[in-house]
């Protein structure tokens, strides 16, 4: 046995390598196990239900995560919908799903550019990120913002995207799809990008299951688990399979993700086909009373929203289950006898968002 | 299995000029939804309120005593409740953000009309 040392790691900057820290306990250069602690960012979000109420929260929802903020306004919103039984319009929920999946396709440009920076691929990183600009400029258009869009309301959404908007968008999605051919077959192909995710940081099926691992994490173990498959907005009516891998490791996981931006784009497709003519918003009149819990899918896995709503505008409680957190127990399995060289970049493939985690 | 995948991206990059804008000899165009700042048309406020109530963040303070509408640059998020709850549509966001500041600002807006303050007195 060699000597036991303690590497602390973390926290650092929220973006990323994101706040959370690890006493990283080390033989030689392996790590024999990893404690984490977070609480380095908490912002009592979940507490604001108490002065704020239940209108004014949504825009404190969307603000729990700077990249999934339309997905954290929508779950917010849809639990407070189902408390009041409110059925928004058909064209409402189409562009809820538009507006999720370009969501989602951002969230992992982003992470693929992280994951190249992380291992020092520095062009790569950029040019990822500069395919993402495209994706922030139809939000800038279609909403207004281009991290927090404030179009996610109680009873529907805020504005509208015009039918020639919507054509504008697939023809930028052909565009993206194109150039991310280009790109993510470096990801996928590139011997040096290899090196450092291929058979690193393996979860097999049975640990990501037991430690309740969710979303491309659980899916690159081989577990189909997809909350959108549940057919929340509109993607009871897209035709879509959770895409899945075997092999459970960081290799695994980032192919995962570059495929689920395909499905993002082939989805967005399928909604600007399908998308009805119609109203976007209903009035919503009343307090919630009651209580009522939603999961969605978010680009990190399954997100869990709770509130109860006790007949006031204020509500009693707002709970949010964050991916990120599910995925810790499973991290930590993952970082179990792995080089200490290669603790960020296991810690990336969780696609971590501390500050979703502590809110 | 390749070393030189990326060959193809690099070679397209270096014939073609930067992607970013060169801020500040070249402005950005704007959409026109984009969310810049609140501004208000204070002669058609009638200083209900509404807005103040209503702003998740407490960026707006209206004092109807002094026809004075007044608003905490750096608290406001751009979320544009104000201008949707406003009965007398006289808010709305302009696509140009606030100038950078080194302190708080707050910009008061007056409303000087001879007329009203007769009425109320
Ligand atoms: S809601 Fe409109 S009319 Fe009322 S105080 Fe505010 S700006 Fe003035
Ligand atoms: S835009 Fe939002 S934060 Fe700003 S003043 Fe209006 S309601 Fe308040």
């Amino acid at each position: 046995m060699g000597n036991r040392t303690i590497v602390p790691f973390g926290p650092q900057h929220p973006v990323l390598p994101e706040p959370i820290h690890l006493d990283l306990v080390l033989e030689d250069e392996k790590v024999v196990e990893a404690i984490p602690q977070i609480g380095y960012i908490h912002r009592g979000l979940e507490k604001l239900v108490e002065k704020k109420d239940f209108q004014q929260y949504t825009y404190v929802a969307e603000r729990i995560c700077g990249i999934c903020s339309f997905m954290h306004g929508m779950g917010y919103c849809m639990t407070i919908e189902s408390i009041m039984n409110v059925e928004i319009p058909e064209r409402a929920k189409f562009l809820r799903t538009i507006w999720a999946e370009l969501s989602r396709m951002h969230s992992h440009i982003m992470w693929l550019g992280l994951l190249a920076d992380a291992f020092g691929f520095e062009s790569l990183f950029m040019q990822s990120w500069k395919i993402r600009e495209r994706i922030l400029d139809i939000f800038e258009e279609t909403t207004g913002g281009r991290v927090i869009f404030s179009v996610c309301d109680i009873g529907g959404v805020r504005k509208d995207i015009s039918p020639e908007t919507l054509q504008k968008i697939v023809g930028i999605l052909q565009l993206v799809e194109k150039e991310l051919k280009e790109l993510t077959e470096v990801f996928l192909r590139d011997t040096s990008v290899k090196a450092r995710t291929k058979g690193v940081g393996v979860l097999s099926k049975q640990a990501a299951f037991d430690l309740g691992a969710v979303g491309p994490m659980a899916k690159a173990s081989g577990i189909e688990l997809d909350m959108r498959t549940q057919g929340y907005a509109a993607y009871g009516q897209l035709k879509f399979k959770p895409i899945t891998d075997t092999k459970g490791d960081s290799y695994a996981r980032t192919k995962v993700r570059i495929k689920e931006i395909f499905q993002s784009i082939d989805l967005i497709q399928q909604c600007v086909t399908l998308i009805p003519e119609g109203e976007v918003k209903v009035k919503v009149t009343g307090n919630p009373s009651g209580e009522y819990f939603t999961q969605i899918e978010q680009p990190r896995g399954e997100v869990v929203y709770y509130a109860k709503g006790n007949g006031t505008k204020f509500l009693d409680r707002m709970r949010v289950r964050t991916p990120t957190f599910a995925n810790v127990p499973a991290l930590l399995e993952t970082l179990k006898g792995c080089d200490l060289a290669d603790v960020p970049i296991l810690i990336l493939t969780i696609d971590p968002c501390i500050s979703c985690t502590e809110r | 299995m390749s070393i030189l995948s990326m060959t193809k991206t690099l070679f397209k990059n270096l014939f073609h000029g930067p992607y970013t804008t060169q801020y500040p000899i070249k402005k950005k165009d704007y959409y026109e939804r984009t969310r810049g700042k609140i501004e208000i048309d204070i002669d058609a406020c009638i200083f209900c309120s509404m807005c103040q109530r209503r702003c998740p963040t407490g960026a707006i303070q209206v004092d109807k005593a002094n026809s004075s509408w007044s608003i905490e640059r750096l608290s406001c998020i751009q979320c544009n409740y104000c201008s949707e709850v406003c009965p007398k549509k006289c808010l709305h966001m302009d696509q140009q953000y606030t100038s950078p500041s080194f302190g708080k600002v707050r910009d008061e807006y007056i409303k000087c009309t001879n007329t009203q303050s007769q009425g109320e007195s």
